[in-house]
Parts: structure tokens; sequence; C-alpha cells
């Protein structure tokens, strides 16, 4: 049978249909260049209820990381090898009920910053009278970031610092200074970290700290014996750094037990957090990897169980840079936000949103990967991320930081990166086998998200309409109540770039309540107490947290937008130790201090 | 001068018949080698996106390839082809949505019915599906970026079995010039942009490179048909991926052969009208044959 003419002019428009639907999608789903365009921050507060403005000038910090310099036979990669180091962590260091914050720098010789709190909108740096500014001296390695906990439970929080070099511990010395204990305290000569938690994972009242490894620990990044210290592999890696669990033992003094509990991961970490996904009330550990698949530790209280492939979170290989929990739904269930790179015409990683599936919380842990389906996948060369309630209408928001190397905007290194990455793994983890990036852009220039969420499933991009224009290489962001004025600020760390404070206005007539927890049986600042919020029929869970995102801690006090006219019912507390409080009879617009009950 | 001679093929004994299947000369031994690749790759290093999206791949080819064999040549084809051609789109393309899957693999297809010359079409299907949707979609679709581990074992498995296997098929030559070519060539580019030999050796030794050595570009239905011939094609598709490699294309091997590829057919095509209006010229007596078939697969 010989198809007629009307069966060649179908199969011909069929195959112009075909070409065609790429141009319709493309068009449907890009997102339009604001550049340009003026930013009316009045029509912003009216449609999305906030908006944000760059105050850091205004907040009198004048902050300007510096990226590391390594070994000089990495010269021709080291934008990328020294990539990272920008962090902040909100901290009130002082016990004074305002939020101070810590940012880290990464030249050798360079200082850390601590900006304390004036109450009255401004900041003053006041870590080197403290002791904790000359961190990154010459022989000592770097800083990456830095996690607070009060591990000795006096009621100030004490600092950890996280470095490719000699990890450091810190000891507040009741706000008026800080005193070295690393060595007391049993940490290792020399590690290259880049992330770290404290949390309690025995639930002993002491908190514990998670240390994990990038590069191997074995490397001096600037005295290298061997060039050879590259990934194996783009995303199978499994020559990184050695994680680290030191168990609190109450004296001063930790006990590094990971191996004994099951936690023997060689995978090149960048970001962790914990929470408890399964119930049991202890605390389990999610680590984003670079170079490989997420890993999941579930916790018993004895030991910890990689459960990764399992439950969905560890089957497709990315570059994992972030780790996030969000009530994002208002069901009480974590949703977890891991950011990774895409790159249109390269790469197209796509950021992950793990939601928890039906009958989540328990034994049946499964995930499914929604971020496509929720609009928060595509970000660019995504870092830090943070979930928070950004217009106080009851549901949490997603702010995201991207872009990785800005250089020549004209020239750009993605060809000579995808050559090498697709290659044999002797090629690939051998330094002096990647072409030098002369002056080139690697994912530069970057846009920032702020994804609001609309309360029925979908996330909108509205970072420009909000205020959100910066272009800077981000790294960290945390999430705090700067002002104490309910509205959660947001702090941008840029890797060689300045520290931005984008202070949060929101529309008044949005409620909001916020509590700042006390342990007493548990421990101190009550890290890993959950708080389900009740308001209008509606639930949401958060917890305390120290060290969530990329090299990012959030303030310790939970936050929770409420919309309008809230009809607050309760708040229900969960204390690491087990013990459940009740709060009733709740105002809006009120910061709790909540002491666990005895 | 052709001639048609009927023989009538003695029924093969049992024995034979196994030993045919099991012989690396049938045609389902491509599909069989693509399908142990992904099993071997997803199992050892999960290199698909996700099961479903090759699977909607591998759906879309077969269904594209019935349909349209029906309607357009009025049989029910074998299925081989098409279930090659969804595969390398299920294991090629990487994107967090469904729908360039199958896009891919439906233009791959449906590229062989409307762009024909002469009976034959002119573009390796899946190369042509990948090439378009790469080129028209760059923010949501890329290649294969997961790397089997950058692991040299799986790469010689996967070096020694498709070699038999093309060897087996008479077109190990086809896959040995390209290699040769690209490796010397990565020298000569080595020495014109001061880059690392090895960073220029780099792609060849990953997996997508694998899939276009041993399948795409030896695809007898859109290679040229003299041994020569194929050698030359295949020289020239690594001698513009240099040129588009020197303009800083991550898909140029892809690129060079949808260029390359048609135009050496249609050459092929106009040599083959030339000599044969020659030999009519010379022998207007004899018959001359329209339409025969040059593959050496079915």
């Amino acid at each position: 049978m010989k198809p007629g003419p009307i069966a060649r002019i179908v199969l011909y428009l069929f195959f112009v249909g075909l070409i065609a639907v790429p141009f319709i999608l493309t068009h449907r789903t890009s997102r339009p260049d604001m550049s340009g365009t003026q930013i009316d921050l009045r029509v912003a507060l009216r449609r999305y209820g906030f908006y944000l403005t760059e105050d850091s000038a205004q907040a009198g910090v004048h902050f300007t990381h510096q990226a590391p310099v390594l070994d000089a036979q990495l010269a021709g990669i080291m934008p990328e090898v020294a990539s990272m180091g920008a962090s902040v962590s909100i901290v009130d260091y002082n016990h004074d009920g305002w939020p101070d914050f810590y940012v880290t720098n990464s030249r050798q010789g360079s200082k850390n910053a601590l900006f304390q709190n004036n109450h009255d909108g401004t900041f003053t740096d006041v870590a080197p009278q403290l002791g904790i500014a000359d961190v990154n001296q010459a022989g000592t390695g770097v800083s990456m970031g830095a996690v607070w906990g009060d591990y000795d439970n006096d009621g100030y929080p004490d600092l950890f610092l996280i470095k490719w070099g000699k990890p450091m511990l810190f000891h507040n010395d009741h706000g008026h200074g800080f005193t070295d204990v690393s060595a007391h305290a049993g940490l290792p000569a020399w590690m290259n970290a880049n992330t770290a938690l404290w949390f309690d994972y025995d639930s002993d009242g002491k908190l514990d700290l998670f240390v994990g490894g990038y590069y191997n620990e074995n490397i001096d990044l600037w005295h290298l014996k061997t060039t050879k210290i590259m990934p194996e592999s783009f995303e199978y890696a499994q020559n990184g750094g050695r994680k680290y669990l030191f168990h609190n033992l109450g004296n001063g003094k930790f006990e590094e037990v990971s191996a004994t509990l099951g936690i023997k991961s060689r995978r090149w970490a960048l970001a962790c957090g914990a929470a408890d996904f399964t119930g049991t009330g202890h605390p389990d550990l999610f680590i984003a990897n670079d170079y490989g698949v997420s890993e999941l530790y579930l916790n018993d209280g004895k030991r910890f169980r990689e459960v990764g492939r399992d439950v969905g979170v560890g089957f497709s290989p990315k570059s994992g840079m972030n780790v996030a929990f969000g009530d994002i739904f208002n069901q009480s269930e974590y949703s977890i936000y891991v950011s990774n790179i895409s790159e249109a015409g390269v790469l197209i990683q796509g950021n992950n949103l793990w939601v928890p599936q039906e009958g989540g919380r328990g034994s049946g842990l499964h995930y499914a990967n929604m971020a496509n389906s929720i609009g928060v996948e595509l970000g660019g060369w995504s870092f830090g991320a943070q979930f928070g309630d950004l217009n106080n209408d009851g549901n949490l928001d997603l702010f995201l930081t991207n872009g990785y190397i800005s250089a020549d905007r004209n020239r750009s290194y993605w060809y000579d990166f995808a050559k090498v990455t697709a290659g044999n793994s002797t090629i690939i983890q051998d330094a002096k086998n990647w072409p030098a990036f002369d002056g080139r852009s690697l994912s530069g220039y970057q846009q920032k998200r702020v994804w609001i969420n609309d309360g029925v499933g979908q996330f909108e991009d509205i970072a420009h309409s909000v205020g959100v224009t910066d272009t800077h290489d981000g790294r960290a962001v945390a999430v705090g109540d700067l002002w104490n004025n309910g509205a959660l600020d947001v702090i941008v760390a840029n890797q060689g770039g300045p520290l931005l404070i984008y202070r949060n206005h929101v529309d008044p007539g949005e409620k909001w309540i916020e509590f700042h927890l006390e342990g007493t049986k548990s421990n101190r600042d009550a890290i890993g107490a959950e708080v389900t919020l009740y308001w209008n029929g509606k639930e949401q869970l958060q917890q305390v947290a120290a060290g969530t995102g990329f090299a990012a801690q959030n303030d310790l006090s939970v936050h929770f937008g409420l919309g309008k006219a809230p009809g607050l019912e309760k708040a229900v507390i969960r204390w690491p130790s087990g013990i459940v409080q009740t709060l009733e009879h709740l105002s809006p617009d009120q910061l709790y201090q909540v002491k666990e009950a005895q | 001068m052709s001639q048609h001679v009927a023989i009538t093929a003695p029924k093969a004994p049992q024995t034979t018949q196994w030993k045919k299947w099991l012989s690396l000369d049938n045609r389902y031994m491509p599909p069989v080698f693509i399908t142990l690749i992904l099993l071997v790759g997803q199992l050892s290093f999960g290199i698909l996106e996700s099961y479903e999206r090759t699977l909607l791949a591998i759906c879309t080819s077969i269904a594209t390839e019935m349909i349209m064999g029906r309607i357009f040549l009025g049989k029910w084809l074998n299925m081989a082809s098409a279930y090659i051609t969804g595969i390398s789109v299920g294991i090629l393309v990487r994107s967090p949505a469904f729908w360039p899957y199958a896009v891919a693999a439906a233009l791959a297809i449906t590229s062989k019915y409307v762009i024909r010359c002469r009976g034959r079409h002119l573009f390796n299907p899946s190369n042509f599906g990948i090439s378009l949707v790469l080129f028209l979609l760059p923010a949501s679709a890329a290649m294969l970026s997961i790397q089997w581990g950058n692991n040299m074992a799986s790469m010689v498995v996967i070096w020694v079995l498709g070699s038999v296997i093309v060897w087996r098929l008479r077109r190990f030559h086809i896959s040995f010039t390209y290699v040769i070519s690209f490796l010397v060539l990565a020298i000569v580019r080595s020495w014109i942009i001061h880059e690392p030999w090895l960073s220029e050796v780099s792609p060849i030794t990953g997996p997508e490179y694998q899939l276009f050595i041993f399948f795409m570009i030896t695809d007898p239905k859109t290679t040229v048909r003299s041994k020569k011939g194929q050698c030359i094609v295949v020289f020239f598709v690594a001698l513009l991926e240099m040129f588009f490699r020197f303009d800083q294309s991550i898909y140029a091997e892809l690129y060079a052969l949808f260029w390359v590829g048609p135009i050496a057919m249609l050459i092929e095509m106009w040599r083959d009208s030339r000599h044969a209006a020659s030999r009519s010229i010379e022998a207007p007596a004899l018959p001359t044959v329209s339409g025969s078939s040059p593959q050496t697969l079915p």
C-alpha cells in the first residue's frame, strides 16, 4: 500500500511540529530578563507582602571575602580549587537577645569577623578583641565555615571553626572572649572540611559535633606533594575527606566515633543537616556530597545506618552543595532541598527537593524529587539555600544563591570543564591535566532566586521584584530576625565578594510569632528541639538547628509567619530529651522565651 | 550489472538455528550489546536519569517506527533499529523533564521518513534526534554527564565487547579509523591551543563516546558503502569535530557527524547516479536496478 499525499502532508506537519515543540516550551518556560527594569518596592509590598533592601552599608558592615591562594602548582585552576570559604552563621554570642553574626575569610593572614548587634540597626566587628579574628595564619590553614553550639551547657554558644587546615574549637567565655580549646578537646591536627553541625545524636543532653571532609585530610593544600588531589570522578568520587563524629564526653573532651557508629564515607561532603526523619526522637544525618550521591544516615540512638539509596535520595549522583529542611506543605514533615549545577547547553542536573511520600515519617520513609513540579529546580550553579517565611503568610519560602566563578564575562571555562570531567579517572584527578582558567568565568554573574510559596504547591521566583538583584558568586545564606521586628532578614556571603545584608520589610498586617528555646534536661541551646505550631486549622513544623544550608547557620530562634488575623491554637515543643511541652494562649507578634519543663 | 538469482535455502537443522542465535552475526546482537551496556552502567553506576525516562524514549521510538513503517512502508518493521535509537536517546539525553526524551526519540525516527533521498534516509536517527534537542533545547536538555565512575575497567569491557561485535559486523575499521583520527587530531589541537594533551584526549575516554564510536558512526544505513569511503568519512567527522572543538562546542562529535554523514551519503548517491548513467550509455541494452539496498545488516 502506497501512502497518499495526505499521509505525507501529515507526516511533514508532524515533523515540523516536533521541531517546534522545543521553541514553544522554551519560550513558555524562559525567565524574563528583568535586569534593566526598575524595581517598585511598593508594588512588591502590595503584591508579595514584603521586599528586601541591601542594607550592609547602613548597618556598618563592610566585609569582603578573600578567597584562598593555594599551592602554586594549582595556579592554573586556582579559581576552581579555591572556590569556597565564604560563610555566615547567625548567633547571639553574648546572650543579649539580639542576633549577631560571624563571617569567615579564607586567605592566609585574612581576618574573620564577628558582627555584634548594636540594637539600633548597626553592627560592630568585635572579633579582634574577642580573639576569633586572626585564625587564618600561615601554617594553620584557612576558614571554610563556622557552627556555634553550647557544648558545655554554660549558656553561651561556643564556636567550631571549619577549616582547610587545623580545625579550631573556641570556648565562649560568657560573651567576654574566646579561648582556643582545640587541643584539650582532642581535635585532629588537620582536615580539609567544608561542613559541620552540632547535634545531640545520643540524646544525652550534651552537644556532639559532626564534621564532613572534602579534600583528603592528608593533603596540605599549600604544600602539595602531588597534583593528584582532584576527585577521581565527577559523579562517583570516593577519594574525598573522611567524616568525623565527635562524641561529647562532658569534660571538654571529645571522642571520635564515626567509624564505630557506622559513618565511613569518603565522599566529598559539602553540606549536612540533622533532623529526626523517622520519629525515633534521635536526629538523623543528611549529607549532600559533591561529585556523588547524597547520603542519609538514620540514627537509632546507638548506630547510624546509611539508607540514601533505599529511600530514594541516594540514587542519581549530582553535585550536592546544600542541605535545608522545610515543612513547605504545612503537614509536619520536612522536605529536603539539595542544590546542584544547571548550565544551559552543558549540564542540567537540577536542584533536588526531596519530599517525603505518603506515610513518610516512619519506617516506610521514602522521598520523591518534586523540584521540577513545584518550580524550584533550576537556579544555576547553586550553592546555599534556606527556607524561611519571608512574607509571614504562613508558608515557607526559599532563598537560593547561585554563581560559581565570575571573571571575564565573555569567555567561559565550561567547554574545558566538560572536556576533562568526561574523561577517565587518571585524567580528571590530576590537576595538571586541567586546562588553565586564564581569566575565564564558569557559571558566573548569576542571579539569586527568591522563591515564594503560594501555599498550594507552587513556588514563584520573585527575586528581582523584591529587590534581590546582585550577581555575586553566592555561597552561604543564613536567615534570622536581625532587627527583632518579626521579619526574617537574609545574610548572603559571597565568594571573593561583599557580604550582603538583605533587610526584610514585611507588610505589618502579616502576623508572626517566634520562639527561643532553652534546654534544661536537653542541651541548653535546645538544638534538635521541634516546634509544631497550630493556627487557623493549619500546622507547621520547625526545628532548632546548628548548621544548615551551605557553610551557614540560621538564628537559633524559630520564626513562624501567621498571615492575617491568625487564630493561634497552640505550640507543641518536642525537646531532644523526649519531653513534650504544649504552649497555649499565645499571641501573635511576640517572641517567646521558653525554658524546657522539668 | 546486477543479477537476480533465485536460491532455495535448505531448511536449517535445529542446532544450526541455535548457533545462529548465539552467533554475533545475528541482527539482535547490537540491541543486546547496548542493553548490556545500559544494564551494567545502571546497576554499577546508576547512569540513567531514571528508568521511566529511558523507557519513555524506547517506547516513543518503537511506537513511532511501528506506526510510520505501517503507513509509509506498508509493513510491520523489525524493531531492533528503533530499539537502539530509543535506548541511545534514553542513555545519552539528560534532562530533569520527561518530554525531551519523547521529542528526541520521535524526531529521530521521523527523520528517517521525512529526510530521504533516493529511497535512503540520510541522517543517523539517534544522532539527528539528540543533536537537534541539544541544539534547540539548551536550557532543558544536556548530554550524559554521568561518567561511569570515570572508571577504566568499565571502559575496557565496553571497548573489548564493542570491538569484537563491530569486527564481526565488518565495521571495526570505521571505529578504529575514527579513534586513531581523534587521537592524532588531539595532538594537533593540544599543540595549537597549548593545553595538556590528556585534556584533549579525555572526552574519548568517557561513556558517551563509546556509544558514538560503536553505534552511531557504524550505523550501516547511514554510512557509505565502500570500506575506503567509510574510513574517509569518519576521518572527516573527526576533522570537523576538531574545528567544532576549536569553537568550544561541547557536543562537537555529534554535530560533526550531523553534517558529515548526510553530505557523504549525498556524494555517494551522486557518484552512483553518474556511474549508472555512464553504464547506461556504454551498455544501453542492460537493465538498471533502482532502489538497491546497500545494507550489510538487516
